[in-house]
């Protein structure tokens, strides 16, 4: 069964993470990778959490990725499934699994991003079977 | 520098009610506190050192020292959610090693089931300016998908099933039927546990702890103080603390911090897992308690599942008593925060004054294990071990 949509409260941006919003607003993913270490991380920071670097800059990430865990909330007013998803550029990210059957998740399944409209106009990256 | 043989847990209190709507939060700590002294034989004047977490109201501890209007020397406010009170007993043993105080009272209270929080099943707005909230909080985690992410990764790694996970359940309301202060008082079975309705897949209903009024209070003493105390005496042998967060990414949902505070505890006082003759471990859903008995060493990492099935856990039958109180999952879990009455059932056993019905024969070393936060995103882990002397 493909549940209705639910509604989403907007993120939060601050100076450190709006251009990931602003980039997610408009249907593209960003990642955060360090040019000292080379190592891409998630969530987004100005200083790199492997080698403590400011050499972080934002990349385009590819939006593909492959399902690390995941949860069906049926205690809810529109049951959803939260996950984890593991990038293909490495770090993995907390999520929402959409426009998929909740019955068919499954881990190791390959997803792709979309992009759901939040409250604020704001969007938020999402993923659904690839 | 060591904590072992330091200090002594002289007092212990676990508040009889489950459900306090008549009771402010303040007054329930002092009531805990109260019982507490009492039950070490001290006086509210005896306290120099006080610890409180984030369930007391006000900044730090200086709001509730006030309203006990304690005299003290040394105050502490680490919160690392339900872990923080044996997080309280290390540092109070730290403290009094160190001539810091003599006598410290830790409290904790609250009243989530009077004022219907919906404690594991909403998502909470939390404070923006924490990083991680506007990558997490719109994504709707909740307390029990969280743990479920955790159990659902164990599952698809290890094997590990819904009917092992069962089985804790199913231990917890063993050692309950003999506690008169118990929320669920009923055994239940394996079946009953997996009849019961999905909450957040795989975990059930009964898979997850009660949300109770209450508190609990310990009191923490220098060695002077205790050799003039009547009460058994129940010192701390070792102690270890870990956070444990997303690693920037490399998220691991696999493994508690108990991974590490669990060695440092185990080194310090000495011993090995074999040598522990009963366990609180603590208890917020059943797969807590798995991945924690796993890190902690009692069985190879992954084999949680296998060691926990057919009753292991059970006081009398099984190889490793467990929360004979009847913990999280059946007794109380007051203020959404486990670890307080973990320590005070470590502390019945060693002294001889569980239910006689669970109580583990000529109980001398104990292990109390704690994980505050949560499991699925940053959670802090701390482990005591604690002797009858």
């Amino acid at each position: 069964m493909i549940m209705p949509d639910r509604i989403l409260p907007a993120p939060e941006p601050n100076p450190e993470t709006q251009p990931y919003w602003d980039a997610a607003a408009a249907g593209r993913l960003l990642i955060r990778r360090c040019a000292a270490c080379g190592r891409a991380h998630h969530y987004p920071r100005a200083l790199c959490p492997f080698c403590f670097s400011d050499r972080t800059e934002w990349q385009t990430a590819s939006g593909n990725g492959t399902l690390y865990s995941f949860s069906v909330m049926q205690r809810a007013p529109v049951p959803y499934a939260i996950a984890y998803v593991t990038l293909d550029e490495g770090p993995r990210m907390m999520s929402n699994l959409v426009d998929c059957d909740f019955d068919t998740i499954r881990i190791g399944m390959k997803l792709k991003a979309v992009f759901k409209p939040t409250e604020g106009g704001l969007k938020l990256p999402m993923f659904t079977p690839a | 520098m060591t904590i072992r043989g330091k200090a002594y847990i002289a007092g212990a209190f676990e508040h009889p009610l489950r459900k306090a709507p008549e009771k402010s939060v303040a007054q329930l700590h002092a009531e805990c506190a109260k019982g507490a002294l009492a039950d070490a034989g001290l006086s509210k004047d005896d306290v120099d050192g006080y610890f409180c977490a984030g369930d007391a109201p006000g900044m730090g501890p200086l709001s509730l020292a006030d309203y006990m209007n304690l005299r003290l020397r040394h105050i502490d406010s680490t919160d690392t959610g339900g872990s923080s009170y044996l997080v309280h007993v290390a540092h109070a043993a730290e403290a009094i090693a160190l001539g810091k105080c003599s006598v410290a009272l830790i409290t904790l209270a609250g009243r989530p089931r009077s004022e219907g929080m919906a404690t594991g099943t909403a998502p909470r707005p939390g404070n923006p300016a924490q990083p991680d909230i506007p990558f997490e909080y719109p994504y709707g985690p909740t307390l029990v998908n969280m743990y479920a992410m955790c159990a659902m990764r164990h599952m698809y790694q290890y094997g590990t099933t819904s009917e092992q996970l069962a089985w804790i359940k199913v231990a917890a309301s063993h050692h309950a039927q003999h506690n008169p202060n118990a929320m669920l008082r009923d055994v239940v079975t394996v079946k009953e546990v997996l009849d019961s309705p999905i909450v957040a897949s795989p975990l059930h209903r009964l898979d997850c702890c009660v949300i109770s009024d209450g508190g609990g209070a310990l009191v923490v003493v220098a060695p002077e103080v205790m050799k003039s105390l009547r009460r058994p005496r129940v010192r701390l042998r070792g102690a270890g603390e870990a956070p444990k967060g997303q690693f920037g990414g490399d998220v691991d949902l696999t493994f508690s911090g108990a991974r590490w505070s669990g060695p440092r505890a185990f080194a310090e006082a000495g011993v090995t897992p074999a040598d522990i003759q009963y366990a609180s471990i603590y208890d917020s859903f059943t797969i807590t308690v798995l991945m924690q008995i796993e890190d902690l060493g009692f069985c190879e990492k992954g084999k949680g599942g296998r060691f926990v099935a057919d009753g292991n856990l059970i006081s009398g039958t099984g190889r490793l008593p467990f929360n004979t109180d009847g913990g999280g999952l059946c007794n109380n879990h007051p203020a959404n925060r486990g670890g307080m009455t973990k320590v005070i059932e470590a502390v019945r056993q060693l002294r001889g004054e569980a239910h006689p019905a669970v109580q583990v024969k000529n109980c001398a070393l104990a292990l109390v294990q704690g994980t505050g936060g949560s499991l699925g995103t940053r959670h802090g882990s701390a482990t005591l071990i604690l002797e009858r002397e």
